[in-house]
């Protein structure tokens, strides 16, 4: 362990702010990069039941 | 007619014939090719009033102001190279034709940077001195300018095909073109500012050349495929 | 090896072993970037002169590489699908470029914070930063022409051309930025001292770096299979995995 303790570690030396708004963004970075997929993929597929749904019934009127 | 057999004749006649036909057309619509140079005088015009008019900080900042705005003169005027040739089906013709298509992209760059870079340089000794830009600056101005400009032309072009059939084309092509001028920029620039300093520019003339003999090879390639995607919409 | 190159070709193929491919990226990426962060954290010794914001270039360096590789990925992409008209590289195209953007964005903008404890600025025009946020730019102008064509199809070789031209520039580009920050900074201090890092500092360095690539991937896959089913949606096996529910 570098630090002595928790407190020292979230100062880091006078440099908590810098290094933890950085650490953080890159946190959020990546979550958006998993989360924009993730919620595309359900769209998708919630819209395209729909779609089937509606051709199902196109189908078993004509 | 049996393009194939007598290449050389055909070739020569296209680049000529091209050239011959756009300015032809350019100098039907000669408010098209004011506007460039126009828009060179405003900008550099803007930056004395908007920050001083002082001698000594106009002439420091005169070689990145005079090439930032011929650049951006430059962008604007990049709208004539196909626009019109799109819209007429000419464009078309011209991807169809047996003719070789480097020879006539070649000859609409070339137009265009008659109509558009060469002002540009010819102009820029009035605004260099408008500056107060250094007798050497402005001759390194000009040297840079009439390298540069092709280049420009050049790149240009690609992302004038790339976008030619795209509605509100404008800031887009910017946006693509603009990172691409930078190395241009920043070796034309710094030769001016090389000169004024009183050093040799031989080596950054040298870059410049290098860059447009890159462009003049393989631009043409880039130019001919981005036509042909944007044409197969 | 050429038959692995034909099924390619098949979406069908790749989503299926994309889809097995997957949790192992996953697995891989979760360990690699909980090891290395705890290292770089916790363990890692503070810099001498930088003191411990210099933690930051754990960030920093991996998310720069993935910058650039991340470009270099989505202009091979691009190429192999205008040269082979392959839909699956032009799908791997496109989803590199937004993922790709936010790795250059993430690179700058801890690149700046680190800048401001050692330099004292929010935004120095050293070389690094200033390719950086050139490379921004020629991610954000093939996002943007992507979007601007209708025609999937036109728009994804439009686009891996422009990839391509960007390429082709950015060793261009690089070199007239480094030559241009020699003339005005010449005595710069660059923000990785790479010679003289001891193996404290960069195998956790390493571990991030894969952790990093390999978070990419999951990612990239994830995307790409998104973007299949939507592509293909009118295909049968599109339509079996929709109605059974996931996978």
């Amino acid at each position: 362990m570098y630090f002595e303790s928790f407190s020292e570690f979230l100062a880091m030396g006078g440099h908590g702010k810098y290094v933890w708004i950085a650490y953080g963004l890159t946190a959020v970075i990546f979550a958006l990069n998993l989360m924009t997929p993730m919620l595309k993929r359900k769209r998708l597929i919630a819209e395209q039941i729909r779609q089937l749904r509606r051709e199902k019934l196109h189908a078993s009127d004509s | 007619m049996t393009a194939q057999v007598d290449v050389m004749p055909v070739k020569r006649g296209i680049f000529t014939a091209m050239i011959r036909r756009d300015l032809t057309a350019a100098f039907r619509h000669p408010s098209d090719l004011i506007n460039p140079l126009i828009f060179f005088v405003v900008v550099v015009t803007l930056f004395p009033l908007a920050v001083t008019p002082e001698s000594d900080f106009l002439r420091e900042i005169a070689p990145g102001v005079l090439w930032v705005s011929a650049l951006l003169a430059t962008l604007l005027s990049l709208d004539m190279l196909f626009q019109s040739d799109f819209q007429d089906g000419t464009l078309e013709q011209m991807l169809l034709s047996p003719q070789p298509l480097y020879s006539t992209i070649l000859a609409k760059v070339a137009t265009h940077w008659l109509l558009s870079g060469l002002p540009l340089t010819l102009l820029s000794p009035l605004l260099a001195m408008m500056l107060f830009l250094s007798g050497e600056g402005t001759q390194a101005l000009m040297l840079t300018l009439l390298l540069g400009t092709p280049i420009l032309s050049f790149i240009g072009a690609i992302g004038s095909a790339l976008t030619v059939g795209l509605r509100k084309t404008g800031l887009l092509l910017s946006l693509l073109v603009l990172p691409l001028y930078i190395p241009v920029l920043i070796f034309a620039s710094g030769a001016v500012q090389a000169a004024v300093a009183g050093l040799p520019i031989a080596g950054h003339l040298a870059l410049l050349g290098a860059l447009l003999a890159l462009a003049v090879v393989l631009a043409p390639l880039a130019i001919a495929t981005a036509l042909r995607i944007s044409l197969s919409g | 090896m050429w038959r692995w190159f034909h099924k390619l070709g098949s979406p069908k193929w790749f989503y299926a072993i994309s889809g097995r491919w997957l949790p192992w990226f996953a697995v891989a990426a979760l360990l690699l970037l909980s090891v290395g962060t705890v290292w770089a954290l916790m363990f890692a010794p503070a810099d001498y002169q930088q003191g411990n914001s210099f933690r930051i270039i754990y960030i920093h360096v991996p998310a720069a590489f993935l910058a650039q590789s991340g470009y270099v990925i989505m202009a091979v992409a691009g190429a192999v699908g205008l040269i082979w008209k392959m839909k699956l590289a032009d799908v791997m195209a496109k989803c590199c470029a937004p993922i790709g953007a936010s790795f250059t964005f993430l690179a700058l903008v801890t690149g700046a914070i680190w800048g401001k404890p050692t330099w004292g600025a929010w935004w120095v025009w050293d070389a690094r930063l200033t390719s950086m946020l050139v490379l921004l730019f020629l991610y954000l102008g093939v996002v943007a022409l992507q979007s601007a064509f209708t025609d999937r199809n036109q728009a994804a070789r439009a686009s891996a051309l422009l990839s391509l031209v960007g390429l082709v520039n950015i060793p261009i580009i690089k070199y007239s930025v480094e030559w241009w920050n020699t003339l005005h900074q010449p005595a710069s201090l660059t923000l990785t001292e790479k010679p003289a890092m001891p193996a404290e500092m960069w195998v956790p360095l390493l571990i991030m770096v894969a952790g990093f690539y390999c978070f990419f991937s999951v990612v990239l896959l994830m995307r790409a299979r998104v973007e299949l089913l939507d592509r293909e949606r009118r295909t049968g096996w599109v339509k079996d995995i929709i109605s059974s529910g996931k996978s």
